[in-house]
């Protein structure tokens, strides 16, 4: 826990001495040049990664402005998953991209959520070949449906599956037994 | 009656025969088909050259591929959705499934990326011994990599000295973890038991003898005129493509980019030691080769300056809320016996959080991206899996190319099944 009694003042010149947050600090401030302030929500920075929330209308664009400049050569698509919180009505479902910069070493996390009834997401396959399985993945995983993709379908699980197995309604173990109870072991 | 009509009848059938175009034999398509007709091969699921169960469909004009689809999935067993009800201790060996060539980087991942979340700092001697066992990993790994073209290329004997190397790196496993392939090592905050003479005795025998077994392993391949001719200018990619295709590891080294995670993002230490990253030219399965065979010589370099300067001190972190007690300690005193409870249940605290953490595995960046709700599994896990994302592009590496070529680009890219499915 940190110190309460710790002035705001305080923490900010300590933030200031730590290279990782100044590192994201100036990041931030090159995004919002780039595509402006109100772009990004809930700008956090857990663990040192700068983390942003964007809406899916942008990150297509956010993306390859990235990928193309040449201050930051953002241009290097580490990994790409989805993810479900049920409880959050109209933003069920997400989309996590991180972001690696070879040449400067800086990494990059931006978020999409949408509501679950239309989750559609556009694609990145233009931008980055690897982005093809990463998005048949998400797909198969959550439902997840990206516009423009060539090749839609299944990577993991068998093609006439008919659920998306990720979803948080789907238990790991058997709904029907009663004598393991999640009272103990587990959510 | 009968005997009559069934004269007529095969007198029918040889009439009926002459008056077509005669054929030597009916199976063997004429000349003329061979010009017109591509054909499709079944390159797996289980084909023996493919080393582990994946399905490429090939489109082949005579020898040469023209396009190809490739099925993945045989062995997917789901590890992001049971990670979702295990708690973090209980995690460890799935990843130990994923590239089971290298057990002990994805266990060692796996744990720092834990670490990071529980902000549990590990001493000094559990790093190094660590890095030990993960560069022992990555030798293990290229060995069977590197071991294995040559057998796809019809060199048995160098495969059969590499096989006898790794035999002895798996007794060392066994020393630490009492497991040699899928090795569940280390645990979260350190190691479970530190090094015991034994385990340091055959460590200091294999490193004299492993050098001397590997140069000659080299001496076979490197220069070797049949070798060569088989994997230069094979299976090639060009450094942006493989950027673009998310490639990681020594095959977008063979490439010619120096990217290497121990180096730009130092973990356990390793900004400790000097060593050199390796970088090819052409991308192709020659480079990849050279890039693994001098990548081992680097590890044995990283092994060497660990075991000479192995610190004293404790071999694992002094955090009893997440680092199981022994079991010597669980029996005979209660806060031992309530933190091995607590552990053994999770009902560990972790913070609520998220972290991304990477290591250099076998074939590449190894990520872990881990989302905690202060629950006591992950609320969602997903592994970055090197494998997986640069064997999309296999197909446009060997479209082109002949089938034997497109054997040995599969073995130098090294595609694990379990890495590749989770």
């Amino acid at each position: 826990m940190a110190d309460q009694n710790e002035s705001i003042p305080a923490q900010e010149a300590a933030a200031a001495q730590d290279p990782a947050a100044q590192k994201n600090a100036q990041l931030l401030s090159l995004l919002h040049g780039l595509f402006g302030e109100d772009t990004f929500t809930d700008v956090e920075e857990p663990y040192g990664l700068l983390t942003a929330t964007t809406t899916r209308e942008r990150i297509h664009d956010i993306i390859a402005g990235l990928q193309q400049d040449q201050q930051l050569q953002l241009n290097f698509l580490t990994t790409m998953c989805g993810m479900h919180f049920p409880e959050r009505e109209g933003q069920e479902l997400g989309m996590v991209y991180h972001l690696h910069s070879l040449t400067q070493n800086i990494r990059l996390r931006l978020k999409i959520f949408f509501p679950i009834a239309d989750p559609v997401v556009p694609t990145l396959t233009d931008l980055y070949a690897t982005a093809n399985w990463m998005e048949r993945e998400a797909f198969d995983f959550y439902g997840i449906i990206f516009t423009g993709h060539p090749n839609l379908i299944r990577i993991l699980n068998v093609e006439d599956m008919d659920y998306h197995p990720m979803r948080r309604e789907y238990a790991l173990e058997d709904g029907t037994r009663e004598d393991k109870t999640d009272l103990f072991f587990g959510r | 009656m009968a005997v009559n009509d069934t004269l007529e009848g095969t007198h029918k059938i040889i009439e009926s025969a002459k008056e077509q175009e005669p054929r030597i034999n009916p199976l063997v398509p004429s000349v003329n088909d061979f010009n017109q007709e591509l054909t499709t091969l079944n390159l797996g699921p289980t084909h023996p050259a493919t080393h582990g169960i994946f399905q490429n469909i090939l489109q082949m004009d005579g020898e040469r591929i023209i396009s190809g689809v490739p099925t993945i999935g045989y062995i997917h067993r789901a590890f992001e959705k049971i990670a979702e009800r295990r708690p973090f201790y209980q995690i460890t060996p799935l990843t130990d499934r994923m590239n089971y060539c290298s057990s002990p980087i994805n266990n060692m991942g796996w744990h720092m990326t834990v670490e990071k979340l529980l902000g549990v700092q590990v001493p000094k001697r559990a790093q190094y011994i660590r890095v030990i066992l993960m560069e022992l990993a990555r030798i293990t790994d290229h060995l069977i990599c590197n071991g294995i073209l040559g057998v796809d290329t019809g060199a048995f004997t160098g495969f059969l000295y590499l096989m006898d190397e790794r035999e002895k790196v798996y007794e060392i496993y066994e020393e630490v973890s009492g497991a040699r392939l899928t090795t569940n090592m280390g645990r979260v905050g350190g190691m479970e038991r530190d090094f015991s003479d034994v385990a340091i005795a055959k460590l200091r025998a294999w490193l004299k003898t492993f050098p001397a077994v590997m140069a000659e392993f080299e001496k076979m391949f490197n220069r070797n005129r049949i070798f060569m001719d088989r994997v230069v200018d094979v299976g090639g990619i060009s450094a942006e493509r493989a950027l673009n295709y998310g490639f990681t590891g020594p095959n977008l080294r063979a490439a010619g980019v120096d990217y290497d995670v121990r180096v730009m993002n130092p973990y356990s230490s390793y900004e400790d030691f000097e060593f050199e990253i390796p970088v090819g030219t052409k991308g192709d399965t020659y480079d990849r080769f050279m890039v693994r065979n001098e990548e081992i010589w680097q590890s044995l370099r990283i092994i060497t300056q660990a075991l000479e300067n192995l610190p004293e001190g404790p071999y694992h972190a002094d955090a009893p809320h997440y680092y199981l007690p022994p079991k010597q300690a669980v029996y005979k005193n209660m806060e031992a016996l309530i933190y091995h409870f607590k552990i053994v249940m999770g009902e560990i605290e972790a913070p609520v959080g998220e972290v991304y953490h990477s290591v250099e595995g076998g074939n590449g960046e190894l990520g872990f991206y881990l989302v905690s709700d202060g629950g006591r599994t992950p609320y969602r896990l997903h592994f970055r899996r090197p494998c997986f994302i640069y064997y999309q592009a296999y197909t446009e590496m060997v479209v082109g190319q002949t089938l034997s070529d497109a054997i040995v680009t599969l073995s130098s890219m090294n595609v694990i099944a379990g890495e590749l499915d989770a």
